[in-house]
């Protein structure tokens, strides 16, 4: 096995664990961080894809090389999302989860629609 | 199998094709810059060109009969990027077109900008954030490479939470945050679905995929993770928890876009990846599974939405439901003696479904929108005697349920009898069963908000908002539309089946 | 097994022990520290595999500025203690190993490539030459497939309203709070006097550069928003108001060039995001510049967060 195999194999592993995170952790910024592993292993299996691609004189295949920079970009533009509506939910309530304890669906609500 | 020959028919449609992406963009990007209530008003000039564009295309693939295509910069794919309308395309295209320009007009009351501010929040994150839906929306429809279509997802993901969250309420902000780590994570699923995709064919172009590709489990494990991301941004059951809190929290024009529009986004992939891409792959299991699952969803979505309280809950739940009912196509679609998907009638049905879905829960959620902003309140059981006082409101609320259950001559019915149809024919009875169960639950719903709006009350009911005629006609124009789609079957409903691939 | 190999399965394994880590600390700072070193470890691990571009923009966005948001977040939400319950114990064994079910998945997937492998290198070379770009994943960047980079500088644009949106109405068009986490201290007044001169230079030179050699503008742009956020955290600067017109035009600059030069590609060229013979390049860098600033702009101001105080306040 080279190592781009390992690295392979490695990515495969992280998006196990992010979404085992992902599920199990309660805290949402600890969600929002294992989908950051789950997006970084996704990467590395393309990265893996590209190297395996490599002819012409380059050391990899350049378009899931581009792909994965367009990806990042994108991920990052979720996190920042996330982080901010966390954020909001935090300044909002006092409390960061997403338990459905903060609804109140029981109560008619004023009207805002 | 799509043949790449759909790439020479390059014609001046096909510029049309990239309009329709570029003008909501050029929009969302101008609105920015001027600020203010020039948001709104780019986005009401906009709405009647974009109409015209997805129209163009409408006629123009169904009069030529075939497929639209331009190669986007003049290279052709692995190495480019392809756009396609095909008749599955451009009737998604005029659908989200029409819904688009009804909630325009509907939430010029709702979002506009005072006069004695430059710019309004609310109002100016509205009118572009609804440009954004349309345009991610038009790239989901017309986009011929996996990779352009995950870029599309995401974009619609970043379209629709804000909406969720519009109005800053607490509880909105918890939905949003649900729905945008459910909608990440699904984006996620797909796009290594996409990498197993490429790595194994050196392309994500769906022709040439749908060329080369077989049945390893490389090509096994995408086609799973990427139905999977997908279901979990469709909401099909169990992967539905976020939609509810969400789409009945919005606002009302916010609703209705969300449901008739953004989860479709995700379900035509699915269309494209199953019917398009890969249709020997899933298999006989596959497609029962799949089924399965949306049977859930009918049943589960229709008791749910009977016991809810609140009549947003209540038209958020009915969603959940009737996407149920798209899944049904996928086993109904399959053809045991080729063991692959095939573009019949239950496709048609199937899209159908979505369409006459998404006329009628548009006009739903903007008539409960107006219920709620004329009561002060949504809850069922104090909208007695607002039948009089609404009556175009109410009365769309009543078409639009009218095609959810399934009653002649609604789009509804339409899609449901071609649905039966498949059903009995293949000889898979359980899904006739289910949608019959389906439709006596809808209407045991329908029944009970119905039956308390048009009961007379016994005190004179206050209104808390005078309600703009437009508006409930908006509400009623889409409601009628749900309703007289069912008459497309005295015309030749072919437009689905243009470009389709004939049967192997 | 040669050293080189040997240093690889090393830092494939160091990266998935961090990663595990960050899942199971008890500390959300802490796993977001860990997280950051796993960002930089990623990026060596992008050299290693021969994707410097890739490398730069992991290092920058991906770790950098990802960090960034999320230590900030960390900070912030640390006197919340968590009261959610914790999943039961079968709950977590069942998810386990699905899980684990889908990483085999993946691993096999990964590990068992075609016998051909298909590769699309050799056609980006051979038609890499006319529009002049050295850097091939620049050209598949910005010429081959441009309508991708066109549709995720929306997507950053959108992030960035919706970010925005949840501001308070009365806050609206007013200065984000830009969560000051330190306090102003003669350090970080020095590094942020000392560092943004170099590092303009460096975020210049990078866009300017990937035309042909690994950089480009989302690199660039990435290293010039964190010098401005440096400069504005240390407040020397202040945070700009949200409906300042320079800052909407600046926001914008980038997709309206790039959308542009596609239209007029309708003209000059033969296709929408087309280049016209021997203009390529110098329009490519002319967009490349413009996304440098924007991505700038907007990543400073995603890094800024909503606006908090009205600005006549």
């Amino acid at each position: 096995m080279n190592a781009a195999a390992w690295f392979g194999v490695c990515g495969a592993a992280l998006v196990g664990i992010g979404l085992y995170g992902l599920v199990i952790n309660p805290d949402p910024l600890r969600k929002i961080l294992a989908f950051n592993l789950v997006g970084s292993g996704v990467f590395l299996m393309f990265g893996v894809v590209a190297k395996r691609g490599a002819a012409a004189g380059l050391g990899g295949d350049p378009v899931p090389q581009a792909l994965v920079i367009t990806a990042i970009v994108v991920a990052f533009a979720a996190t920042a999302m996330a982080v901010a509506l966390l954020l909001r939910l935090f300044e909002a309530t006092g409390e960061a989860n997403l338990d459905s304890s903060v609804s109140g669906d029981a109560k008619g609500g004023d009207a805002r629609c | 199998m799509l043949n790449a020959a759909g790439l020479a028919d390059v014609t001046t449609g096909g510029a049309a094709l990239v309009l329709s992406i570029v003008l909501p963009v050029a929009g969302i990007v101008l609105s920015l810059v001027l600020g203010g209530r020039r948001a709104e008003r780019i986005a009401l000039v906009l709405l009647p060109i974009g109409f015209a564009i997805a129209s163009a295309i409408f006629v123009q693939v169904a009069r030529g009969g075939h497929s639209l295509a331009y190669i986007v910069g003049g290279w052709a794919p692995p190495l480019g990027i392809v756009l396609r309308a095909d008749g599955l395309s451009a009737t998604m295209m005029m659908m989200t077109a029409v819904v688009i320009c009804a909630i325009g007009v509907f939430a010029v009351a709702d979002f506009r900008t005072s006069k004695d501010v430059f710019e309004a929040r609310a109002p100016f994150a509205f009118w572009i954030l609804l440009l954004a839906i349309w345009s991610a929306m038009n790239i989901i429809f017309v986009g011929g490479d996996l990779f352009t279509l995950y870029v599309a997802l995401e974009l619609l993901t970043f379209a629709a939470v804000p909406l969720v969250s519009l109005d800053g309420r607490a509880e909105t902000l918890q939905a949003a945050l649900r729905y945008l780590l459910f909608a990440i994570l699904g984006a996620v699923f797909y796009l290594v679905g996409a990498v197993l995709l490429y790595g194994s064919y050196g392309t994500l172009d769906i022709a040439m995929l749908s060329e080369r590709v077989r049945a390893d489990p490389a090509t096994i494990a995408a086609a799973a993770l990427m139905t999977a991301g997908l279901l979990a941004k469709t909401a099909l059951f169990p992967l539905h928890l976020w939609l509810p809190p969400a789409h009945a929290g919005a606002p009302a024009a916010a609703s209705a876009m969300l449901s008739a529009l953004v989860v479709k986004g995700s379900f035509f992939l699915l269309v494209r990846l199953w019917f398009d891409v890969m249709p020997g792959i899933p298999g006989a299991a596959g497609t029962q599974v799949l089924g399965a699952f949306g049977a859930a969803a009918i049943l589960f979505g229709n008791v749910l939405a009977l016991r809810q309280q609140r009549l947003k809950l209540l038209v958020a739940y009915s969603t959940v439901a009737q996407i149920g009912y798209l899944f049904l196509m996928f086993p109904l679609a399959f053809n045991t003696a080729s063991s692959a998907l095939e573009s019949g009638n239950a496709l048609t049905a199937g899209i159908l479904q979505a369409v006459s879905h998404a006329t009628a829960k548009g006009a739903m959620f903007m008539s409960a929108g107006l219920m709620y902003a004329a009561l002060g309140h949504d809850r069922i059981a104090g909208i007695t005697g607002v039948g009089r006082r609404l009556p175009m409101t109410v009365f769309a609320f009543a078409l639009g349920g009218v095609s959810l259950i399934g009653l002649p001559p609604s789009g509804g019915f339409l899609a449901k009898w071609l649905l039966l149809d498949a059903a009995v024919g293949s000889g898979q009875w359980w899904w006739a069963a289910t949608m019959l169960a389906g439709g006596l639950l809808t209407s045991g719903y329908m029944f009970l908000v119905l039956s308390r709006a048009m009961t007379p009350a016994l005190d004179p009911v206050k209104l808390h908002a005078t309600i703009p005629q437009y508006q409930q006609a908006a509400a009623l124009a889409l409601a009628l539309c749900s309703l007289l789609l069912g008459l497309v079957a005295f015309s030749s409903f072919d437009v689905v089946q243009i470009g389709r691939p004939t049967a192997a | 097994m040669t050293t080189s190999l040997a240093l690889d399965i090393g830092l494939a394994g160091l990266i998935f022990a961090i990663g595990t880590w960050t899942v199971f600390a008890r500390d959300s700072l802490a796993a977001v520290i860990g997280f950051v070193g796993y960002g930089l470890l990623l990026a060596i691990i992008w050299v290693r595999l021969s994707a410097p571009d890739v490398a730069l923009t992991e290092a920058a966005i991906g770790s950098g500025m990802t960090g960034m948001l999320l230590l900030g977040a960390a900070a912030r939400l640390r006197p919340a203690g968590n009261q959610s319950t914790r999943t039961s114990l079968g709950g977590r064994f069942a998810i386990g190993v699905l899980c684990g079910m889908i990483s085999a998945g993946l691993a096999i997937a990964i590990l068992f490539p075609p016998e051909s492998i298909p590769s699309l290198a050799p056609t980006v070379m051979q038609n890499l030459a006319p529009s002049g770009l050295g850097n091939p994943v620049a050209g598949v960047l910005f010429v081959f497939r441009a309508l991708d980079t066109l549709l995720e500088k929306v997507v950053l644009i959108l992030a960035l309203l919706g970010v925005w949106s949840l501001a308070t109405d009365r806050a609206w068009g007013g200065v984000p709070g830009l969560r000051i986490y330190l306090e102003p201290s003669n350090t970080l007044t020095f590094l942020a006097q000392l560092l943004p001169p170099v590092g303009i230079v460096v975020g210049v030179y990078m866009c300017w550069v990937g035309a042909n050699v690994p950089g480009g503008a989302f690199q660039g742009g990435t290293v010039l928003a964190a010098m401005w956020l440096l400069v504005m955290i240390a407040g020397l600067r202040n945070v700009p108001p949200i409906d300042g017109f320079w800052l909407r035009f600046l926001l914008v600059i980038g997709p309206v060039i790039f959308l542009a030069i596609g239209l007029a590609g309708f003209v000059l060229a033969d296709a929408f995001l087309a280049y016209p013979a021997g203009y390529a390049k110098p329009l490519i860098v002319a967009v490349e510049v413009a996304l440098t600033l924007s991505i700038a702009v907007t990543l400073g101001m995603l890094g800024a967060g909503p606006p908090e105080r009205s600005r006549h306040s």
